[in-house]
């Protein structure tokens, strides 16, 4: 039996099929993962994340510590509420993270980091943060719901009546707090909405009041379709510690000024941009039927094969997508070998989908 | 529970056979096959003309999650393929028994046809996993 969220209960009475991941029991899909899929683009899914790790990092030398920490730059949130979306390197510049840190006050950040990494990120963090004199602390009190699509925030607003004029007013990428609970207008979709984090014991409560304005539980499948065809990444599969943000499309989230912030992993990366990266993470479209599958062969004409990180299928398209490691100097078509059979594929640039409508 | 109708043989590898009025034989995959997979999101049917062996695979049926083979119940050569599936897949989650069917064949000895599970063995089998 694996570890189970404040929502376990209410996955089980919902008839959710049930799986393992990252040593907790959630949510596969709660019947069709494509109904799921396209709820979630058209009006409004309630997805548990409760088995993400919430961390609070209490000190004056918060910001200082995390300038150090991560490849983006804090100093880049400047109103409190607002979040910035990271990397945690290690010296080596590889990724042992993806997260996202949230600024609230001073002396007050909080992080939100992967389940199934969860136990090497506590220790990567409390080890480094020792000579900050700050005080870390894994918010376990906490669930987190994201209610995502475009009837998401609407459906927020209603079930929070008076207390919504506040939310009502959230820029994207920013928290704010209503009592105990913190809602931030992020997510993991491509689509509009909030992720809320609030005392694992008023969870049940909400979620049932989402659904009773029309909101439908959504699973992990299709959370993995939605997070694809939005074009982010995947911890894990996408990129890990043997990959830099350079090599995984990430370079975006490395803050590379100032030039004197020397956060861990930095010399990597600064020698990887002077003399340039041998792979990057691109999309995949194959146009003819089927299934491109993680790890399958990319074939390029003249060059070194890739290799597909995340394949699905796009239930927005209609047909499969996928990322893909490949050599820098890639064409606009490769093929993928599925089972043996060579099938032509396109080389685009993510996201697929957004806000709803196909980009690619 | 799954759906089992008891007027169709089985294979331990979850495909159905229905016989037809014409000798040939109908053959899907089950309700409890469709309910493992989830959403299926591409078929690969055989070519009509090809002649397959008993327990040979002659079809793949993929979903979100994974994909999977399709055996040949008892020997023979495939003489129609469902043309629906190529873009309702679908069809299969829906109505694994009806629409859903996957190809027909006409079998080289209808005698291996006794050789199936009958609903109630397939039942057992998968109520023991």
């Amino acid at each position: 039996m694996g570890k189970r969220t404040a929502l376990y209960t209410t996955h089980v009475q919902a008839n959710a099929k049930l799986v393992d991941f990252g040593g907790w029991d959630m949510p596969l899909n709660y019947g069709s993962q494509i109904e799921e899929h396209h709820w979630v683009r058209q009006h409004v899914g309630l997805f548990d994340v409760s088995h993400m790790t919430i961390v609070d990092i209490h000190g004056e030398n918060s910001r200082t510590f995390l300038r150090y920490l991560l490849a983006n730059n804090v100093d880049r949130l400047k109103q409190p509420g607002k979040a910035l979306y990271s990397c945690m390197l290690n010296e080596q510049g590889g990724v042992i993270d993806d997260l996202i840190v949230y600024f609230l006050t001073d002396n007050w950040f909080r992080m939100v980091v992967n389940a199934a990494t969860r136990d090497k990120d506590l220790a990567w963090i409390t080890t480094h943060a020792d000579k900050f004199n700050l005080q870390i602390k894994v918010r376990d009190d906490l669930a987190m719901i994201a209610v995502q699509g475009p009837r998401a925030r609407a459906c927020v607003h209603t079930v929070l009546g008076k207390s919504a004029a506040k939310v009502g007013e959230l820029g994207a990428f920013f928290m704010t707090m209503i009592g105990a609970m913190a809602l931030a207008r992020t997510g993991y979709t491509g689509e509009d909405g909030y992720e809320v984090m609030l005392p694992a014991t008023s969870a049940a409560d909400f979620w049932q009041q989402l659904i009773d304005q029309g909101a439908k539980p959504c699973g992990l499948g299709a959370r993995d379709t939605l997070r694809l065809e939005a074009g982010m990444n995947l911890y894990g599969s996408d990129m890990d510690e043997t990959t830099t943000p350079l090599e995984s499309g990430l370079t975006w989230t490395v803050a590379w000024e100032p030039p004197d912030r020397a956060f861990i992993g930095r010399k990597v990366l600064d020698q990887q941009k002077q003399s340039g990266v041998k792979h990057k993470l691109v999309g995949l479209v194959m146009d003819d039927k089927g299934m491109l599958r993680n790890h399958l062969k990319v074939i390029i004409d003249g060059l070194e094969s890739g290799e597909i990180t995340s394949g699905s299928f796009s239930p927005t398209l209609g047909k499969a997508i996928a990322f893909a490691r490949v050599p820098v100097s890639i064409g606009e078509r490769a093929k993928v070998d599925v089972r043996g059979r060579l099938v032509d594929v396109r080389v685009v640039k993510p996201p697929f989908v957004r806000n709803g409508k196909a980009c690619i | 529970m799954s759906n089992v109708p008891n007027e169709l043989r089985y294979t331990k590898t979850h495909e159905w056979v229905r016989k037809e009025k014409d000798g040939t034989l109908t053959i899907g995959i089950t309700d409890h096959a469709q309910a493992l997979l989830g959403d299926l999101v591409y078929v690969e049917a055989p070519e009509v003309g090809g002649n397959y062996e008993t327990g040979e695979d002659c079809a793949v049926v993929e979903s979100v999650k994974a994909a999977s083979d399709v055996y040949a119940p008892l020997a023979g050569e495939v003489v129609q393929v469902n043309p629906s599936l190529a873009d309702t897949p679908e069809t299969i989650n829906r109505d694994p028994y009806g629409a859903g069917w996957i190809f027909r064949i006409k079998p080289e000895y209808l005698g291996e046809l006794d050789d199936l599970l009958d609903a109630t063995a397939y039942s057992a089998q998968i109520a023991n996993g």
